[in-house]
């Protein structure tokens, strides 16, 4: 009886969501998003759980917001899962946190999971060579399994610092120009090599947990991005604020497109 | 009956007491009556207060050092919002202009004056060259003017000029009012004013590659030695001490970086005020510091 009736408000759900995202859809919709996923261990701390819940929690937030976007038909989702900096922080933190994004990374290859049945293609950005040798076989496992989904695109910045992707990015310009005039490098050039270049620009990019900075994040692509800080944490994170973003996003966008347009 | 008359009244005086003062409150800030921003005024008041009492302090106390560690050592500012000023009055696009660059310099001074060691300013951006061109004549001849005018304070209060961006564009004259500027002031050291004209994010980290694909070719330095600190000292800011800005505010309530400092925002502050760049005065600028200092820095690692 309890199942049944919560299969009904399931799909009671589903259906004013759908009506919801008929209305949303009548304006300009943004093709890429981006999240900073902040705030799951206060959320464990807040809840009295051990830590790696409060990573959990984050991880089913993470799944609802993909199912979201699939529905609402945004393209491109790019998270920031985890950071060169990040690897300063406690070994054993460092090490539940690869064991955690080991196991769901594996999750992600079963058949039921969620990247097939949206068709996902997922690319892990980021200096891939810092993580140890079986998260990194896992990903690129991953990115070859999902390799002609074309749905979602899901971009997860693991090992990623925006600093270091621009580094990377101008090592190889310089190294491809070496032997032609320096002085003809151009924006492009140094775009082709970011790791980034599968996606266009993140047209928002929502922090969770009310802090209001990048954390070197996707720097050289947010020059133009509109920037919220939520104060709710990420595993409290929920449709509403998705749709409050995104009307925010319709309200400058007409803004937006005659600036551009006057470039 | 009596007592009646008596309780009612009591509760009207009580309400009035409130009211009458949060009206006062709201007409002189002339925002929005709520709640938030009575809290604001009040916080805003409260630490102003704070600010005359160290002021009067003769000796410094541990108070005022852990104050000052905790003011931003490089604050910087998109001035967005002149010609909507401009619009709100009826005034034209090039009063909107003359407003922000009169608020411009009032704010540095109070930068200044508060101990914060560099300022920032996103004066013309690359995609400005888009703009009509009287208004982008109309900038240029403001910036002219004010960095003439303004010589004389800059050298008796010991301010370093960098103006940075792309020096290709830009008119002669202006130039040569720029290398002036930045050589009457290349030795001061405590305050340290950066102009960004011609400026884009991206253009600096292009420029920056183009000068390391140089060294390179030159065998100056070898391009598995390229990292984050050699790619720091390639880009414009490197002409200041504190090259990554602690704080970023923005005004008129937009919500981007529109390509200002990119590479150096990694771990900066982004503060957005409503208030349009005209209205930004020394008040919203306390505020501005106030919110910084409540902000948790942690650079990727544990609370």
């Amino acid at each position: 009886m309890g199942g049944e009736v919560r299969q009904l408000l399931e799909q009671i759900h589903r259906f004013s969501r759908r009506c919801l995202f008929r209305v949303l859809s009548m304006g300009p919709l943004p093709t890429h998003l981006a999240f900073i996923m902040d705030g799951n261990r206060r959320y464990a701390k807040k809840r009295g759980l051990e830590d790696g819940s409060g990573h959990k929690a984050g991880f089913s937030t993470l799944m609802s917001m993909l199912q979201y976007c699939y529905e609402l038909g945004i393209k491109y989702v790019t998270i920031y899962a985890f950071s060169i900096d990040n690897f300063r922080r406690k070994p054993e933190e460092v090490q539940s946190l690869m064991d955690l994004m080991l196991e769901k990374i594996k999750s992600l290859l079963d058949k039921e999971s969620i990247v097939h049945e949206y068709g996902i293609r997922v690319y892990f950005i980021g200096n891939l060579g810092l993580l140890n040798d079986q998260v990194r076989a896992a990903a690129e496992e991953v990115m070859k399994a999902t390799a002609k989904n074309s749905r979602v695109v899901l971009l997860v910045c693991v090992a990623y610092n925006s600093t270091d992707e621009i580094v990377q990015a101008v090592k190889r310009s310089c190294v491809d120009k070496a032997d032609r005039d320096t002085e003809r490098i151009q924006l492009v050039d140094i775009e082709e090599n970011m790791q980034m270049s599968v996606a266009p620009e993140p047209d928002i990019l929502i922090r969770s947990s009310g802090e209001t900075r990048l954390s070197n994040f996707l720097l050289w692509q947010t020059g133009n991005s509109q920037l919220f800080s939520l104060d709710a944490l990420w595993p409290e994170i929920g449709l509403r604020h998705l749709v409050w973003a995104i009307l925010n996003f319709q309200r400058s966008h007409s803004y937006l497109e005659k600036r551009k347009k006057q470039l | 009956m009596e007592q009646m008359v008596y309780i009612v009244s009591v509760v009207f005086t009580c309400l009035a007491l409130l009211i009458i003062p949060v009206i006062i409150i709201t007409r002189r800030l002339s925002v929005h009556l709520s709640f938030k921003n009575i809290l604001r005024f009040i916080k805003l008041v409260a630490s102003q207060l704070d600010d005359e009492e160290e002021n009067n302090e003769k000796s410094g106390t541990i108070g005022e050092e852990d104050k000052r560690r905790r003011l931003p050592k490089h604050v910087a500012i998109i001035l967005d919002g002149n010609r909507r000023w401009a619009e709100k009055r009826g005034l034209g696009t090039s009063e909107g202009h003359h407003a922000g660059a009169r608020r411009l310099i009032e704010n540095a001074k109070d930068c200044f004056a508060m101990g914060i060691n560099t300022v920032s300013l996103f004066a013309f951006s690359t995609e400005n060259w888009a703009r009509p061109e009287d208004e982008v004549n109309g900038l240029m001849a403001l910036f002219e003017k004010h960095l003439r005018s303004e010589m004389a304070f800059f050298r008796s209060d010991k301010i370093k000029i960098s103006v940075i961006g792309n020096r290709t564009k830009i008119s002669q004259s202006l130039l040569g009012l720029i290398t002036e500027a930045e050589e009457a002031t290349k030795n001061y050291e405590e305050k340290h004013l950066i102009i960004a004209i011609d400026y884009s994010g991206r253009f600096d980290i292009l420029q920056a590659c183009k000068s390391l694909a140089e060294k390179a070719k030159n065998g100056l330095i070898q391009v598995e030695d390229i990292d984050e600190d050699v790619m720091e000292k390639e880009l414009m800011t490197n002409c200041s001490e504190f090259p990554n800005p602690d704080l970023l505010i923005r005004t008129s309530g937009e919500q981007r970086i529109s390509n200002f400092f990119l590479w150096q925002s990694a771990y900066t502050e982004l503060y957005f005020p409503n208030v349009l760049w005209p209205d930004f005065g020394e008040a919203e600028y306390l505020e501005a510091l106030t919110w910084y200092q409540q902000r948790q820095r942690r650079f990727g690692l544990r609370v």
